[in-house]
């Protein structure tokens, strides 16, 4: 399969070094990798979810507890949140750091991913939801390091968009 | 059976949990009761209670968390029930108010009026105890023996489908999600 494993260790390896304890996911493509290090590494507490606006009740419950954690989704998984994002996360204040991998825009070849590609920036800015490219091994680290750091000082969602430069190899 | 005396008749024992609410009536009628710094009412996100209730117990393993839900949220996020099953917190109590209706939005009858059984639901879903409680005397020793049993428990409390004149509180939201924020860190420090 020819998503990146070395660069989704290299993802992986940010987050922990985020202080991160809890991953909730479902499962895609790009994201394999990145759910089976959660799974295999004893001290990470991996969530599998339903659906992907589970993922926003249970950060917040992380969040309470005072557990950072992160969201792995597809950016289809965010279409299928956005009323846990509004109505949990920005009501409440809750910091949300969401990996969302970025199907659909240039490069896909498989047609049903296309549709959510055109949309996700634009619901990202309606939303007013920061986000920042992942599509570079060299700005992994900081870059997730910095949307860490602006979720928790501003207590709300932010995304970090996983791009197919970075994630796919071919 | 009236959801405020299920809820009066287990008050005091709430003192050892961390709550979660869904909200409208089940909200204001606890607050009616008095409010505590370890309640936490979820006012929108229909169906998320649940799973926050999930993501404390998990970081929270040796803290009981009980969660206040109802049909209409519940109905709202059924998958829920199937993640809180996959990790079973046994700290985890689920506690579903079934009035068959929507009340809060002018009694519509959810799927529960017309036959959907969520104990069935919940315990074919892999919840290990699910039960059905119908009368008053049962609610309080459903949720002792939940406790006791140390397993994940959702019980479906029938309830009649009235509520509170209105659901508006003096609470503002984020006062109450920073103060039971701040009240868990305090109970870490312990």
């Amino acid at each position: 399969m020819p998503v990146s494993l070395a660069n989704s260790k290299l993802v992986y390896e940010a987050l922990k070094e985020c202080d991160i304890h809890l991953v909730s996911a479902l499962p895609e493509t790009w994201l394999v990798h990145l759910i089976r290090m959660a799974e295999e590494d004893p001290k990470m507490t991996l969530v599998r979810l339903a659906k992907e606006e589970e993922a926003v009740g249970i950060a917040a419950g992380a969040h309470f507890a005072g557990v950072k954690s992160a969201l792995l989704m597809q950016n289809h998984g965010f279409l299928a949140a956005i009323n846990g994002i509004v109505s949990f996360a920005h009501l409440y204040k809750i910091p949300l750091l969401m990996l969302i991998s970025y199907r659909g825009s240039f490069g896909e070849k498989d047609p049903w991913q296309t549709q959510g590609g055109n949309v996700t920036e634009p619901l990202l800015r309606a939303l007013r939801i920061p986000y920042i490219f992942l599509d570079n091994v060299d700005t992994i680290r900081k870059r997730i390091r910095q949307a860490q750091t602006l979720a928790e000082s501003s207590l709300q969602p932010v995304a970090i968009l996983l791009m197919r430069d970075l994630m796919w190899e071919e | 059976m009236l959801r405020l005396e299920c809820l009066r008749s287990v008050y005091s024992d709430l003192e050892d949990y961390l709550v979660v609410t869904i909200m409208g009536a089940v909200a204001a009628e606890l607050q009616s009761l008095g409010h505590r710094p370890n309640f936490f009412y979820l006012q929108h996100a229909m169906g998320l209670a649940s799973s926050t209730g999930l993501g404390l117990a998990l970081c929270l393993p040796n803290q009981r968390v009980i969660v206040f839900d109802g049909d209409g949220s519940l109905l709202m996020n059924l998958g829920s029930l199937t993640t809180m099953a996959r990790y079973r917190p046994k700290n985890l109590t689920h506690v579903v108010f079934d009035n068959e209706s929507l009340l809060s939005v002018g009694g519509f009858p959810t799927a529960t009026s017309t036959g959907t059984d969520l104990e069935g639901i919940a315990r074919s879903a892999g919840i290990p105890r699910a039960v059905t409680v119908r009368d008053i005397e049962s609610f309080g020793p459903a949720i002792r023996d939940a406790a006791q049993s140390w397993e994940l428990t959702t019980i479906v409390a029938k309830v009649e489908a009235t509520g509170p004149s209105g659901y508006v509180t003096d609470l503002s939201l984020l006062e109450n999600r920073f103060q039971f924020r701040r009240y868990i860190q305090s109970l870490k420090q312990q």
